[in-house]
């Protein structure tokens, strides 16, 4: 009987680790940062090159910390999500602006919505890396002690927000 | 006139230009030189997945490569610059993952899948040995055997 059987349980738990395998996409990498106090920063803000957007800005309030830039194609996919979430008011936006030019993302917003409530200007895109960044669009919740609690990448979609994220912030806000 | 010296301008650019050292080496010494090159081995491009920081021409493969030429340059040590890295991306940008208590299974994991299987194997192996040799004829296949050896001899 063990025999058959032994064969049998080995080939079933063969056949769940590919099915799993196959199931996760690669390129999601998971990020270490999760339960970790968002990385320090100070950089200019994208609008207002004098002042300062600090990690400290982050705190108080859940937010959502959105790194885009405007030679990022699926962050115009993204965009209007982005607007609509806005303006819904459910939740205050961040911007990171990723390795950009000020005059063409201006221009983005000024012709496509501005969904953020203060945007980041990361020229050199030094603060991504400590974020630990690999690509645009990317998506972080951040609770309102300053600790990011979840990390989207790639563009957000309403789907994604209504099961994921959107929940989540609520979860956040009550705990 | 002037057509010459734009000319004269735009060689002296060209020469300047193809002059100038690829990579960041500059401002590194040789030992140095070559634990950046080594380094930008290890580490994965999360870009695209199957290259190294050195082979990948991706944006962020080139930041990167940056960042550990200025860690190296500020006296850091190998397993600083991998702190570095594993604590923004993780352990997949570790193409040698560390050995540590979350990894054992991978690293150890192939030895006692190979030792079960070596065991399993001499086990039967012996088991079959054991079969074959120990077992005497029954009467009936004695009886069988003598007849065959019989009817060889006759011929």
């Amino acid at each position: 009987m063990l025999r058959y059987l032994l064969p049998a349980a080995l080939f079933a738990v063969l056949v769940v680790f590919l099915g799993l395998g196959l199931n996760r996409d690669p390129s999601m990498v998971p990020s270490p940062l999760i339960d970790k106090p968002a990385p320090a920063f100070s950089l200019p803000h994208l609008k207002h090159p004098a002042q300062r957007f600090t990690h400290r800005d982050l705190r108080g309030n859940v937010s959502l910390v959105n790194v885009w830039a405007t030679w990022c194609v699926a962050c115009y996919g993204e965009h209007p999500v982005l607007v609509a979430l806005a303006r819904s008011g459910q939740v205050p936006i961040y911007g990171l602006n990723l390795k950009d030019k000020r005059p063409a993302a201006i221009r983005w917003l000024r012709e496509l919505g501005d969904p953020y409530a203060a945007i980041a200007f990361d020229a050199d895109g030094r603060v991504a890396i400590d974020w630990g960044v690999y690509g645009a669009p990317e998506t972080f919740v951040v609770d309102s002690g300053g600790i990011i609690r979840y990390k989207h990448i790639g563009p957000l979609t309403a789907e994604v927000l209504t099961e994921t994220i959107l929940p989540l912030v609520r979860r956040l806000r009550e705990g | 006139m002037r057509g010459a010296v734009r000319w004269m301008a735009s060689v002296l650019l060209c020469v300047t230009l193809w002059l100038t050292p690829w990579g960041p080496v500059a401002a590194m010494d040789a030992a140095m030189t070559e634990r950046y090159h080594s380094l930008i081995e290890e580490f994965r491009c999360l870009v695209c997945q199957n290259e190294s920081l050195a082979e990948s021409d991706a944006d962020l493969a080139t930041d990167l490569r940056t960042e550990i030429q200025e860690l190296l340059e500020d006296g850091a040590s190998d397993a600083e610059i991998t702190d570095f890295l594993v604590a923004r991306y993780g352990d997949f940008v570790l193409y040698r993952p560390q050995f540590k208590p979350l990894t054992y299974v991978l690293w150890i994991g192939p030895f006692v899948l190979a030792a079960a299987g070596l065991a399993t194997l001499l086990l039967r192996i012996r088991r079959r040995a054991g079969s074959e040799a120990g077992a005497p004829l029954s009467a009936q296949e004695q009886q069988r055997l003598r007849d065959l050896l019989d009817d060889s001899a006759r011929e």
